[in-house]
């Protein structure tokens, strides 16, 4: 595995985790591991940080819903420029091109059900080369992002083992 | 000639068990008002030294908020995909013995395996046994081929079974200790000195638990000449081969000549976290292996049935998530050894295996002292060193199969507790 892969792999899986404690887990110099995290922060390699939150456990009232959108290419630039457009909105969580029975997968994050569903009328459907939408609202989270939600953290192992 | 060692036994008999006035005597007989008067424990297993690791594991049990490095077993859950295909496997009825001698299907994946990684040819028919553990296969193994009274080399530090498990089987195991200073490598020479007429086998466990040694080919190469020039058995206890993280690692079985003298042991346990299944194998020569099979029809039957079913979905395909679980052994091996490092602990680099053995001789205390007073004063558990043979004295063993988290504060537990000794 490349140092660049290993790097990777740790900051995705952990996030929080400072360059010299990967360098000391990877057996690599600090201050090639910090040159490398800086130079893949300026290359957009590395997007952001951020905490994964299980907002039902906090408590705090937070709704996401996946928007299947249809929609017509356009010429020269196929979906990219709507999608940039969907993007730009900050209501928007995450934006994918796939493959299947529709075009774009929007995942839309608000404070209620309402906000939502407004959304999607006013700004997402009418958009010109929207052929039409279809909102399933998220009622409940197993997984995010490769961490099971619905986890007991206890270690069943004995405390001592030979 | 052999010097005296902490398992040697006294000339001709098993030692003589404890009992002293305080030990229960029971009658026996129908009846008779002053019948035989005998123990009810047999003078083997009444002589058989408690397990060094299950004292400290009762001390440890009852405290709360203790951070352990005592867990010599993998932190993952077993692999998914695994715990699916056994589930289709129950669903589908599977809940039948197997052959005594293990699913065939096993086997071929076993044989299969050992010869695309380490170039070792295997008959699956004839050659190989699946056994309830690696612990069973050893057993096993010693059953079907020490006379009483035949010796057999134990290098130490090393697992709590091996000398238990020779004295079961009516042998006597001469333990052949190794040293930090040559960094627990066992060494023709070593074993030279504690051989007699009565030497039949070496149970050689490579990587090493406690130690973390990893014997390297040429090295093994020495050990395989031995063998040789002696006409000893090799118990190749490899359970941990797939955990190394410097040279690969080399199956003893494959070196020269040693193919029709090694009993390879081997499971599941380590590399794919499937401790709770009970699933290992042993491979060897027909001849040794039909004995055995023989031993084993009549005590287990055979391995369960849905650990045999998972071992072979762990073979099949579950070599990603492995190499993903001992790469982060790996991460955890050097973040461990950086922290021992900075704290001034000596320690022979571990290069297999999950654990590390530091030196606390420079504390002054005994292992068991120090890792007494460490689970009192600190709530960290580590093991003392003696639970592994008496040249682990001076040592604790630290299994760092545990979160970074877990590992940043039993540093800060270990350092903090240092600076009171």
């Amino acid at each position: 595995m490349t140092a660049q892969r290993s790097i990777l792999s740790i900051l995705a899986e952990e996030g929080c985790c400072t360059a010299d404690e990967i360098a000391t887990r990877l057996g690599l110099d600090p201050a090639e591991v910090r040159r490398l995290i800086e130079q893949m922060e300026r290359d957009h390699v590395i997007l952001g940080y951020h905490a994964l939150v299980d907002w039902e456990r906090a408590g705090e009232s937070k709704v996401f819903a996946f928007i299947e959108v249809k929609a017509n290419p356009e010429r020269g630039a196929g979906f990219d420029a709507l999608a940039a457009h969907i993007a730009a909105f900050p209501e928007v969580h995450s934006v994918h091109l796939i493959s299947g029975t529709h075009d774009l997968n929007v995942v839309l994050e608000g404070d209620d059900f309402r906000e939502i569903a407004l959304f999607v009328s006013e700004k997402l459907a009418p958009l010109p080369q929207v052929v039409g939408t279809a909102t399933s609202f998220v009622l409940k989270t197993y997984k995010l992002d490769g961490q099971l939600v619905v986890r007991d953290g206890a270690d069943h192992r004995l405390p001592v083992v030979p | 000639m052999t010097t005296p060692v902490p398992w040697a036994l006294p000339p001709g008999n098993a030692r003589e068990p404890s009992r002293g006035d305080g030990d229960p005597v029971y009658t026996v007989g129908r009846g008779h008002a002053a019948s035989v008067r005998r123990p009810r424990i047999s003078s083997l297993v009444a002589g058989l030294p408690p397990s060094g690791i299950r004292e400290f594991f009762d001390i440890v049990a009852t405290m709360d908020d203790v951070i352990s490095l005592g867990v010599g077993e993998p932190d993952f859950a077993t692999p998914w995909h695994i715990c699916d295909e056994v589930y289709f496997a129950l669903r589908s009825g599977e809940t039948s013995y197997t052959s005594n001698w293990g699913l065939l299907e096993l086997r071929q994946e076993i044989a299969a395996a050992l010869e695309r990684d380490y170039g070792a040819q295997y008959d699956p028919q004839r050659q190989v046994i699946i056994t309830v553990g690696v612990s069973e296969g050893l057993d096993l193994a010693l059953r079907t081929v020490l006379e009483p009274g035949d010796e057999v080399l134990v290098p130490e530090p090393c697992f709590v079974a091996y000398p238990a498990a020779v004295l079961l089987a009516h042998g006597k195991p001469v333990t052949v200790p190794t040293t930090a200073a040559g960094g627990f490598k066992v060494t023709p020479d070593l074993l030279e000195a504690r051989l007699t007429e009565r030497t039949r086998a070496l149970i050689l466990g490579n990587p090493n638990n406690p130690t973390g040694t990893v014997l390297s080919r040429s090295e093994l190469g020495a050990l395989a000449e031995f063998a040789e020039r002696h006409d000893l058995l090799v118990l190749a206890d490899e359970i941990y081969d797939r955990l190394v993280y410097a040279e690969p690692h080399t199956c003893f079985a494959t070196l020269p000549g040693m193919a029709e003298r090694t009993l390879l042991l081997n499971g599941f346990s380590k590399a794919y976290a499937m401790t709770g299944w009970r699933i290992g194998y042993v491979c060897g020569p027909p001849d040794i292996i039909a004995a055995m099979m023989c031993v084993h029809s009549y005590t287990m039957m055979c391995a369960p049935t849905v650990s045999q079913r998972a071992a072979v979905e762990a073979l099949r395909h579950g070599r990603k998530e492995m190499e993903r679980m001992v790469d982060s052994y790996n991460q955890r091996r050097r973040l461990f050894l950086s922290g021992l490092q900075r704290l001034g602990l000596p320690c022979v680099e571990p290069q297999g295996a999950f654990y590390a053995f530091p030196s606390i001789a420079h504390t002054g205390l005994s292992s068991a002292e120090c890792a007494t007073r460490l689970v009192h004063e600190q709530r960290l558990a580590a093991v003392p060193g003696t639970a592994f043979g008496a040249s682990g004295e001076g040592h604790l063993r630290c299994a760092y199969c545990s979160s970074p988290e877990a590992l940043h504060e039993a540093l800060r537990r270990l350092e903090a507790f240092l600076r009171t000794v």
